[in-house]
């Protein structure tokens, strides 16, 4: 497939959203253990929201790139019976609206217990809010997931592997981006984040390579003899039937060199797993503030690759109609 | 339920692209028009067709067999490229199964053109929707033509009649017969789409001539009294004791 | 969006319906052209014409595309005094203007010497008018296409069956069981061919191509015969070999109708040798093979005069006559000629394995003989003798430029004719059928003039431009033998060159050979491009001028209706309408639609008005006739006669109360007769009434076996299509041929070939055909170009006119050259790579294709695809002329000197049919750092006052006025 940049910027953004409100609740949870001390409403969820809020915003500005028709966006909504794309649709101005609720709450600091379970824990309107947000954000990474997971020809993509990489992989840059924030304004949730963003990091590390691992074994499932139904073990194209290139020729191929596959594919190995960990790992022993921001950047830069390649690595079937031109 | 479909015969296709331009030329200004065209007199020009013809070789020199494979949408009677359109732009219709995409509804996400394993869907990169065969529907459901003309305009066009069109659920249509005699097959059958279109393969006249049958009591040269070649060999008389 | 099945598309916008002849091809399908508020909304196929049958091809239905497209011409253009030719540096000037320039210079080369004026057509349908204007102006220099296409096929066929395939005959699918393509891509009869060849396999008949190309109409044959180029001839004769070895042929139809029982004289040292053994006899004017001829009667033992009822003619055997002239029979020559081409030795030449091609023949042998068609149809022959049925031996060929564009092409195709003969299938079911005109006598009755004396000044010319010589005597040579026509058509170099030699009259203007000429009119013909060999070399022939400064082909008048690379070199350019602008009459003089069941012939009427300034040539010729006063457009008086050319067209007869005009349908007062009849002044209304076309079916009994068919000649006769009703015996031995030899042997009285030439002649005016290597493999070293390079027709573009068509270019936007793997791997080279493409002529840069389907001496490309920079409406930088490349850069207009001549022409040496396929390449791997873009590149066209260039990033059409809604257009 053609990686096109605003889908590799809307889902590894709203990733970031995803991921970074959860962690924002997963420290309100901590806190409300005990684990952690209570955070500031307005100067940590609030704008921790807010942050939140601006990379799905970010996302969904992006996606717009994607629409030929925007403005007729509102559309979508109406198939999600049959459509992952639809879902998407409706869970991502949910998520949003929950976020900016979640945001909103604890701006104003409305957080004063409704009632009490089992009369440890006090619950208040941001632990229902957020925790109806945080089921909203897996249910995205499900729908976000599903889009590709759900088209069986596209091998690469048809397996659980893809919803499993992109709720890690949401959750790691979530996390990464929660400590790097941390660590910016100088919060003491460094290490709490940046414990799960290295666990996540790691997760995801397991489950992309696997997927990597199970792609590289693939067999198509096609083949020319039965796109055309020749059934003879010597097929090549001598024409595709048009010259100047086509719809089917600009979005189904990302039109690169194995070789600059392999070095992308490299790349985002190392700059999406290891490195950030060794930097959070580095932040830690240096007490470095800065180091953690750098391992956001670097896990970003690298997602952004992986998501290109994500797209790259898979064949569409469609693609065996194109493959000479005379 | 009717479901109007192409079934394509290879057998007689020559590869003359007049299935291609002349769904251009009805398409561009009929209900599914424009098909626009993008760098029209520069590099590489690039316009929205919904048929295309291309060409394989088969085999190796000298066995080689050239194919020539008219593509256009299938028609799919399971087709993937709906269910996922998140607008309902894409739909199959309920009286014909043709598949068709209400350019009103659609958002050019492109996500059905992903979804169809056949690369039969187009995108209007100026009107930024997306478009696709729409088996003439508009001809072919228009009561104020004759009922001859009431076909694909690719249909009409084909020098080779290569391209067969009806309901491919009634079973004495001629598509129907052809697919069930002359080996109707559908493309890539392994993802279950069930394309409503089928293909009909090629099939080879042979001619079978016996040693024996070359030669005929009235050969003319037996009237120019030319020894005839009579294939004699040894017999047992040639034997001396 | 509207549920379309609630809404009709004739119910947007103001639609009408018209009907007209298409013309994206030379194939004149009937059309349907819907019109939506005066816009072309959609062209197809007329369903009730007879030619096309509803069906429509990939360039019909571009039409629209052509008609609004950015490369059209819309004014007239005069060359600026300070600009170079060749720069597209033009003023508009007025159709006055224009008229003006042109009525002075014609008006004075007439007077002077009307030779200087030399009129050259291509690809167009309207060589009666053109060539009638010739021949009224009085210069022979004119022709059209024919020299440079296929006149192999139309004269070796028509030499031999009195008709051809080409647009004059062709198989009859509908019957056959066994059909075989020849060296056919596309051909003419574009989409019948398709309806034909596809009704047949679906019948089960059996396809074979011959072809060193697997593509189109071969893709679908049960069996694909790749032969090296230039070979067939050797093939045929084997085959030939092997039906005669067997027995294989049809004695009955060989003694009755074709001149095999025949007693030629066989005496080397009398002066008739080689010819036919005739006895005094009455003999028609003009009649070039009369009945006088001898049979040896087997009963008798003797000669008798042939067709002498109740006498079975000997085949086999030497006689000796009661005068004592030794004689053999044809046929009996024809096999000693055949003895030495047996399939073993073919199988070397051609690449083909001998058991292939016994079984070739074998196949077609047998079929003919076993499956034998009857049909319940009563004739009677020119001997008067009855038949209860038609029948027929259902084995048809069709062959084309494949076997035709070759320098030996001429005989191959006589040997092809004969074997159709042997088989017997001539004008008989289920195998070759003519069209009418055709039979015609072999050869026809017009004749060129045979001396200088035909060009006087102020005169029309004496005898046809272009005609069909029957010996020596009629060639067009002045007294040593030299050529008098430019293109040198005509002369000993290429006697039978019935078509003229178009692709050297460049050449030849330029180099003032054999004279210097003044003015060149080229209308529809791109011959800076496409329709001459050696392109580069003529381009620059078109500028170059003489030490005094001026041009040597002074002056270059182009009609056409696209910026085509030739309109930059003209000094006046004449805007043509297009197809749908104008009147056109596709007339039973030039080359009709003939059906096998009769003639029909069709006409254009025009659905929208011009644009601009464009009008149609048959009004300039028109217009010009009557201003220079050319006899046939003035009254006696010297009064302009015909109105325009509708006008003319109704009323013009070819002599005075003949009866016989251009449009063969709806003749006399009413419109009560057909074919010959006094003018109808309501004839284009009854043509427009019965959409365009006029089909006249023969009587079943006169729809076969037509060259002996007594009926039918002398209806042929009465109704003005041939001059006498005399059979049309087959030409299995042609005498015309020997005659030509006779003379080179020094043997007669009549005229000589000069010295040079002896030679020549006496090899290829052989009259029982024979193989030679194509000329050019002969003076080329072969190991040094050891490939054979082709061209194909893509069945969607039209020659070089459709790069201007935004739908089709995007089929074919450049072109490759297509290569076996195994050739290409032996020289390093990948499927996609650039490389360069080498012949003794020049070289040319492109990117090649592996290609399974083509054999590996050959390598190939798809025609004219593509085109100079910034011509046809294009960008400078368009795919057609960065990628694109054409081929003829490479194949040379003229053999490399050789003892019989230094300018010969690269041509066929018996008719000067264009050996475009013989030219001899190399191929080897372009270096890493070379452009990736062809070579050779010309400085940018620039676009024409007038002309509409488009620039936009889009085309979005959509015809009428709700469209301007919808999409946006020019
Ligand atoms: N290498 C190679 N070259 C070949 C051949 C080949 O096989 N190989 N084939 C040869 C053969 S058989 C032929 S017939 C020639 C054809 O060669 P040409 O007859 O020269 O055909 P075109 O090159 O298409 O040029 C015809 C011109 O007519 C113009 N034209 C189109 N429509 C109209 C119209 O309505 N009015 C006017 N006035 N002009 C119009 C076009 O713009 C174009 O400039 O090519 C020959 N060239
Ligand atoms: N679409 C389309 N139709 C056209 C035209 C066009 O430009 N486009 N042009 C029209 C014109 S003017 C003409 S003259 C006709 C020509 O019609 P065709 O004669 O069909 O034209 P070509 O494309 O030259 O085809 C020549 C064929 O002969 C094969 N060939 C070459 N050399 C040999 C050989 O030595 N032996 C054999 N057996 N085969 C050989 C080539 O591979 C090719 O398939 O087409 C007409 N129809
Ligand atoms: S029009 Fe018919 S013969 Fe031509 S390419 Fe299309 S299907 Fe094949
Ligand atoms: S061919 Fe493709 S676009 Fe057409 S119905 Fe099937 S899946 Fe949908
Ligand atoms: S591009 Fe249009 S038709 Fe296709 S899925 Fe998106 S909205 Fe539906
Ligand atoms: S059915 Fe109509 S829309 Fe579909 S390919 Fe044919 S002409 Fe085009
Ligand atoms: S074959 Fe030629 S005349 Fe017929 S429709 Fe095609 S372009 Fe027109
Ligand atoms: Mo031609």
């Amino acid at each position: 497939m053609h990686p096109a940049f605003s889908v590799i910027f809307l889902t590894t953004l709203i990733g970031i959203g995803q991921g970074l409100f959860l962690a924002l609740y997963t420290g309100q949870v901590y806190a409300l253990a005990n684990l952690i001390p209570v955070q500031e409403s307005l100067g940590f969820y609030a704008i921790g929201s807010l942050v939140a809020l601006l990379f799905l915003v970010l996302g969904l500005i992006s996606s717009v790139f994607h629409l030929g028709r925007p403005e007729r966006a509102w559309r979508a909504v109406t198939m999600w019976r049959t459509s992952w794309l639809s879902r998407e649709v409706i869970v991502l101005p949910l998520f949003m609206f929950l976020v900016f609720l979640y945001g909103v709450i604890h701006f104003y600091g409305w957080t004063q217990p409704l009632f009490t379970v089992a009369d440890t824990l006090a619950v208040d309107l941001s632990l229902i809010i957020g925790f109806m947000a945080s089921i909203a954000a897996f249910a995205l990474f499900v729908c976000t997931a599903m889009i590709y997971a759900s088209l069986k020809f596209l091998q690469e993509w048809h397996t659980p592997l893809t919803v499993l990489n992109y709720t890690l992989l949401g959750l790691a840059s979530g996390f990464m981006f929660a400590a790097a924030f941390s660590a910016y304004v100088s919060l003491g949730l460094v290490s709490l984040f940046g414990t799960w963003a290295v666990i996540f990091t790691l997760l995801g590390a397991i489950s992309r390579a696997a997927s990597l691992v199970r792609n590289r074994n693939l067999r198509d499932k096609y083949g020319l003899r039965t796109a055309i139904g020749v059934r003879h073990p010597t097929l090549k194209q001598l024409s595709q039937g048009f010259m100047g290139g086509a719809f089917n020729t600009r979005e189904f191929f990302h039109g690169r060199t194995p070789a600059a596959l392999r070095l992308i594919k490299v790349f985002f190995m190392l700059a999406v797993f290891p490195l950030p960990i060794a930097l959070l790992a580095t932040a830690y022993i240096l007490e470095s503030s800065s180091l953690p921001i750098a391992a956001f950047a670097l896990q970003y830069l690298g997602l952004i690759a992986e998501r290109w390649y994500f797209f790259a690595e898979a064949k569409h079937p469609q693609n065996i109609y194109y493959q000479s031109m005379a | 339920m009717t479901q109007l479909a192409l079934v394509i015969d290879l057998n007689v296709c020559v590869g003359c692209h007049a299935c291609v331009t002349s769904c251009k030329e009805w398409n561009s200004s009929g209900w599914a028009g424009p098909l626009p065209d993008e760098r029209p007199y520069d590099a590489d020009p690039s316009g929205v067709f919904f048929n295309r013809v291309q060409t394989f070789e088969v085999g190796c020199f000298p066995n080689t067999e050239t194919v020539h494979f008219p593509k256009s949408c299938l028609h799919c009677e399971d087709p993937p490229c709906v269910p996922v359109c998140p607008t309902g732009a894409s739909y199959k219709r309920e009286d014909n199964g043709i598949v068709l995409v209400d350019y009103d509804k659609c958002i050019g996400c492109k996500y059905c053109a992903w979804a169809c394993p056949y690369g039969a869907r187009e995108i209007d990169a100026k009107n930024k929707v997306m478009k696709k065969c729409t088996l003439c529907v508009d001809r072919v459901t228009d009561e104020s033509l004759p009922e001859s003309e009431r076909k694909p305009a690719c249909v009409l066009a084909c020098p080779t009649s290569a391209r067969i069109f009806g309901d491919i659920h009634d079973p004495d249509s001629a598509a129907s017969v052809a697919i069930r005699e002359q080996g109707g097959y559908q493309l890539q059958p392994e993802w279950g789409t069930q394309p409503a279109n089928h293909y009909l393969p090629r099939r080879r006249s042979q001619m079978q001539i016996h040693e024996d049958e070359l030669i005929r009591a009235d050969n003319p040269l037996r009237k120019e009294e030319v020894e005839m070649p009579i294939e004699q060999g040894d017999t047992l008389d040639d034997v001396a004791w | 969006m509207q549920d379309p099945t609630t809404q009709s598309d004739n119910d947007l916008g103001r639609v009408e319906v018209k009907t007209t002849t298409c013309y994206m091809c030379a194939c004149r399908c009937g059309i349907r052209v819907t019109l939506r508020d005066g816009e072309i909304r959609h062209i197809e196929g007329n369903p009730k014409h007879p030619h096309n049958q509803g069906v429509i091809c990939a360039k019909g239905s571009s039409g629209i595309m052509k008609q609004y497209s950015p490369a059209r011409i819309t004014k007239p253009l005069l060359r600026k005094q300070d600009a170079e030719r060749g720069t597209s540096g033009f003023e508009e000037i007025s159709w006055e203007q224009a008229f003006d320039i042109i009525t002075e210079r014609l008006a004075r080369i007439r007077a002077e010497d009307p030779k200087k004026f030399a009129l050259f057509t291509g690809r167009d349908q309207m060589q009666a008018l053109t060539g009638m204007f010739a021949k009224q102006f009085g210069t022979p220099n004119y022709a059209a296409h024919g020299g440079f296409c296929s006149v192999n096929m139309a004269a070796g066929m028509i030499y031999t069956i009195g008709g051809s395939f080409w647009e004059f005959g062709g198989p009859d699918l509908e019957r056959a069981k066994l059909f075989v393509m020849i060296g056919t891509a596309e051909d003419h009869d574009s989409n019948p061919l398709k309806i034909h060849i596809s009704k047949f396999k679906r019948r089960g008949g059996r396809f074979i191509s011959i072809n060193p190309i697997r593509s189109g109409y071969s893709a679908i044959a049960d069996e694909w015969v790749p032969i090296k180029p230039g070979t067939d001839g050797a093939l045929i004769l084997a085959i030939n070999h092997e039906l005669i070895k067997q027995g294989l042929f049809d004695r009955e139809f060989l003694t009755q109708y074709s001149n095999a029982a025949e007693l030629v004289v066989d005496d080397p040292r009398r002066d008739d040798h080689g010819l036919f053994k005739r006895f005094e006899m009455h003999v028609e004017e003009g009649c070039f093979d009369p009945e006088n001829k001898l049979w040896w009667d087997r009963d008798l033992d003797k000669e008798i005069s042939t067709h002498t009822p109740g006498t079975e003619p000997r085949l086999l055997g030497e006689f000796r006559l009661e005068d004592g002239t030794h004689v053999k029979p044809a046929f009996q020559l024809l096999k000693d000629r055949l003895e030495e081409y047996t399939p073993e030795w073919a199988e070397g030449i051609t690449g083909i394995p001998a058991d292939t091609i016994r079984r070739l023949a074998h196949e077609m042998g047998v079929t003919a003989r076993d499956q034998k068609i009857e049909l319940p149809i009563q004739w009677t022959d020119s001997w008067e003798n009855e038949h209860e049925s038609i029948t027929g031996n259902p084995v048809a060929f069709h062959a084309m430029r494949g076997i035709a564009a070759h320098s030996n092409g001429f005989q191959s195709i006589r040997a092809l004719s004969i074997l159709m003969t042997l088989l017997g299938t001539i004008d008989r079911p289920g195998g070759f059928r003519h069209k009418a005109p055709f039979p015609r006598p072999i050869p026809p009755c017009p004749k060129p003039p045979n001396s200088p004396d035909g060009v006087k000044p102020n005169t029309p010319l004496d005898g046809m431009p272009l005609g069909w010589p029957s010996k020596p005597d009629d060639l067009f040579v002045d007294e040593d033998g030299e050529a008098v026509r430019l293109d040198k058509a005509f002369s000993w170099e290429y006697p039978l060159s019935v078509h003229g030699l178009m692709h050297n009259a460049i050449t030849n203007a330029w180099r003032g050979d054999p004279y210097p000429i003044d003015t060149m009119l080229l209308f529809m013909a791109n011959m800076a491009w496409n329709s001459s060999m050696n392109t580069e070399q003529v381009r620059h022939m078109l500028t170059d001028k003489d030490e005094a400064g001026e041009y040597k082909i002074p002056f270059l008048i182009v009609c056409d209706a696209f910026q085509s690379e030739t309109v930059a070199f003209a000094d006046l350019v004449l805007p043509d309408t297009t197809y749908l602008e104008r009147y056109d009459a596709l007339s039973m003089l030039d080359r009709p639609i003939s059906e096998f069941d009769g003639p029909v012939d069709s006409v254009r009427i025009p659905v929208v008005p011009p644009t601009g300034q464009c009008k149609p040539f048959q009004e300039v010729l028109v217009e010009l006739g009557s201003r220079l006063k050319l006899p046939a457009f003035v009254t006696s008086t010297g009064d302009r006669k015909y109105r325009d050319y509708p006008d003319f067209i109704t009323n013009y007869e070819t002599s005075p109360g003949s009866g016989i005009g251009f449009l063969a349908g709806w003749r006399g007062k009413g419109g009560e007769k057909f074919l010959k009849g006094e003018p109808n002044p309501r004839q284009w209304e009854m043509y427009q009434k019965n959409d365009c076309y006029y089909h006249y079916k023969l009587p079943k009994s006169y729809q076969y076996m037509r060259n002996w068919n007594k009926g039918y000649l002398h209806w042929a006769r009465n109704h003005g299509m041939i001059r006498y009703a005399e059979p049309i015996t087959i030409h299995l031995y042609s005498e015309v041929l020997q005659k030509f030899r006779l003379a080179a042997q020094g043997k007669g009285k009549g005229r000589k070939p000069p010295e040079r030439l002896r030679k020549r002649i006496e090899m290829h005016f052989d009259p029982l055909p024979f193989y030679s290597e194509p000329l050019l493999s002969r003076l080329v070293d072969t190991h040094e170009y050891p490939l054979n390079a082709l061209t194909q027709r893509p069945m969607a573009m039209y020659h070089s006119w459709d790069s201007q068509n935004v739908w089709l270019r995007q089929i074919h936007t450049h072109n490759y050259l297509f290569v076996n793997p195994i050739v290409a791997h032996a020289k390093g080279i990948d499927d996609g790579d650039w490389i360069w493409v080498e012949s003794p002529t020049g070289k040319v840069r492109c990117m090649c294709r592996y290609s399974e389907a083509v054999e590996p001496g050959t390598v190939w490309t798809w025609n004219a695809i593509g085109k100079a920079a910034g011509a046809w409406g294009l960008s400078p930088k368009a795919n057609e002329s960065q990628k694109g490349f054409l081929l003829n850069h490479l194949i040379p207009e003229e053999l490399p000197p050789c003892e019989s001549g230094d300018h010969l022409s690269n041509s066929d040496p018996v008719t000067g049919q264009a050996a475009w396929f013989d030219v001899r390449v190399k191929i080897y791997k372009a270096g890493p750092a070379e452009p990736a873009q062809t070579s050779p590149q010309f400085i940018a066209q620039k676009s024409l006052p007038g002309q509409k260039t488009y620039r936009g990033r889009w085309r979005s059409f959509f015809a009428g006025k709700i469209g301007k809604s919808k999409g946006s257009k020019l």
